[in-house]
């Protein structure tokens, strides 16, 4: 695929970054807050509200994590405009200030002296008001570079390693050279194939990036394991679909990043990045997590292979999925986006693969739901460093 | 017709990518990086996605697949096998 003068329509937005969706989010600072925003989410039709369970009593880094979280959600331009909610005023006004830095419209309100009721009401009405000015924007035609692109797998099978995630590394050697922006990551889930990571990486300084944020994550697993993780790492799903150990795992997980693109850069979790290029991001990987994570980070269409076929989705991330695994694509087909079970049969070259995929990519960027958002899978979960005080 | 695939020539492990492989029957495989064509009697029924030996294993050798250490070794495997969890560990963790 010639993509040299490709492009696709998304959004502008106030700082210049394209959006491929058009959501007006009502965004909870915290678990109390779900509640208000659904209402709100109820009350105007074509809001997005992103309940989610933590935010009180979190504190150091986990708390810098939270914020930084849901201001990158609200900030990404898949988002329209945000409506923040949280039951103190101040903290609503922090997540709003952030979001706000884009230049694109966010709107505050804290619950305590009003109460639910007097929340909802005033959330709602410039909820309509952010509703009825998002529907009137227009996409227009964007260059391709224009795009960022993420990646993670999922209930991964050996069909991952050989088809789905070669296909995505062949689409990620293709994007890399127009200047899209990329990610990658699951830090533990490159363990026993991390000496290839670090040799992809563009210089010495971002490898010792990466080693330390590989070791971090190492360690956390050395303090917390009861056992050699045989049911988490690989999961219960891995072993049923074929995968054996990590190291296995993880090189297959690692065919994901192609064979060309070089590590240009290291960020912390739902930190963006600051350049076009191929980044690691230090993430769990667990799939809603690092999904949430990417989205947080700015990224706005992401390729998820699965091999024994994993269902998630994202509220503001458009997820493609993609499977190599025929008894998958045979018995969840309402899931896959992209098969590529030709590949193990021979019938399908890794380069075909590649643009199937992303073929997909540009027909999701200008619009077309994909199989997640359609049925509906709304899955955000932030990521927790430990517990609350 | 292909019943399974191997990533690269060296490697120790190959990947059933049809259902319903059956003990006794002759597989053929794919090795993928090279191109080449691989033969092979099943010695074990396979689940698609489970890997065959491609060669015999005795306790604390290394399975090389990708061209990458992939775990040790924990009980027998011959060659045609199916290699899983019950002998084949992480040397990790």
């Amino acid at each position: 695929m010639d993509l040299s003068k490709a492009s696709f329509w998304g959004y502008k937005r106030e700082n210049g970054r394209i959006g491929v969706r058009n959501h007006v989010v009502i965004l909870p600072v915290d678990d109390l807050s779900n509640a208000a925003a659904q209402a709100v989410e109820n009350n105007i039709k074509g809001t997005l509200a992103l309940p989610h369970p933590y935010g009180r009593l979190q504190f150091g880094a986990d708390l810098d994590l939270h914020f930084r979280t849901l201001i990158g959600t609200g900030a990404n331009p898949n988002v329209a405009a945000v409506v923040v909610i949280c039951i103190e005023e101040g903290w609503a006004k922090k997540v709003a200030d952030g979001i706000a830095a884009t230049g694109k419209p966010v709107a505050y309100f804290g619950i305590e002296q009003h109460g639910d009721h007097d929340t909802i009401l005033r959330a709602s009405k410039k909820a309509k008001e952010f509703v009825q000015w998002a529907s009137e924007l227009r996409r227009e035609e964007r260059p391709l570079k224009d795009l960022w692109v993420s990646t993670k797998c999922g209930e991964s099978d050996t069909t991952s390693g050989c088809g789905a995630n070669p296909t995505v590394g062949n689409a990620f050697d293709k994007l890399y050279p127009h200047g899209v922006t990329l990610v990658f990551g699951e830090t533990t889930e490159l363990t026993g194939g991390e000496h290839l990571v670090a040799a992809r990486c563009r210089n010495d300084e971002v490898r010792k990036k990466f080693q330390f944020m590989f070791d971090r994550y190492q360690e956390v697993i050395e303090r917390h394991k009861t056992s050699n993780l045989m049911d988490s790492q690989p999961t219960k799903g891995n072993i049923e679909g074929g995968l054996t150990t990590i190291e296995e795992k993880a090189l297959g997980n690692i065919q994901k990043i192609g064979r060309k693109c070089v590590v240009d850069g290291v960020l912390d979790k739902a930190e963006a990045p600051t350049g076009p290029g191929l980044w690691f991001m230090d993430s769990s990987s667990a799939a809603a997590e690092m999904v949430t994570l990417c989205a947080a980070a700015g990224y706005t269409v992401h390729f998820f292979p699965t091999g024994q076929g994993n269902v998630i989705g994202n509220p503001i991330l458009p997820v493609i999925k993609l499977c190599a695994n025929p008894r998958t694509v045979r018995t969840m087909s309402e899931h896959i986006d992209v098969d590529v079970t030709g590949l193990l049969r021979k019938e399908l070259s890794p380069d075909q693969a590649g643009d199937k995929l992303l073929e997909c990519m540009f027909r999701t960027a200008n619009g077309r739901l994909t199989a997640a958002e359609a049925l509906g899978h709304r899955e955000f979960v932030l990521t927790r460093l430990y517990e609350s005080a | 017709m292909i019943h399974f695939v191997v990533h690269e020539e060296g490697d120790g492990v190959g990947v059933v990518v049809v259902e319903g492989v059956k003990k006794g029957q002759e597989l053929t495989g794919w090795i993928m990086e090279d191109d080449k064509e691989v033969r092979i009697t099943a010695k074990s029924d396979i689940p698609i996605g489970h890997k065959l030996a491609l060669k015999d294993y005795k306790p604390g050798d290394t399975v090389i697949k990708y061209g990458v250490d992939i775990g040790k070794v924990v009980a027998p495997i011959a060659r045609g096998e199916h290699t899983h969890v019950q002998n084949l560990k992480t040397k990790r963790w």
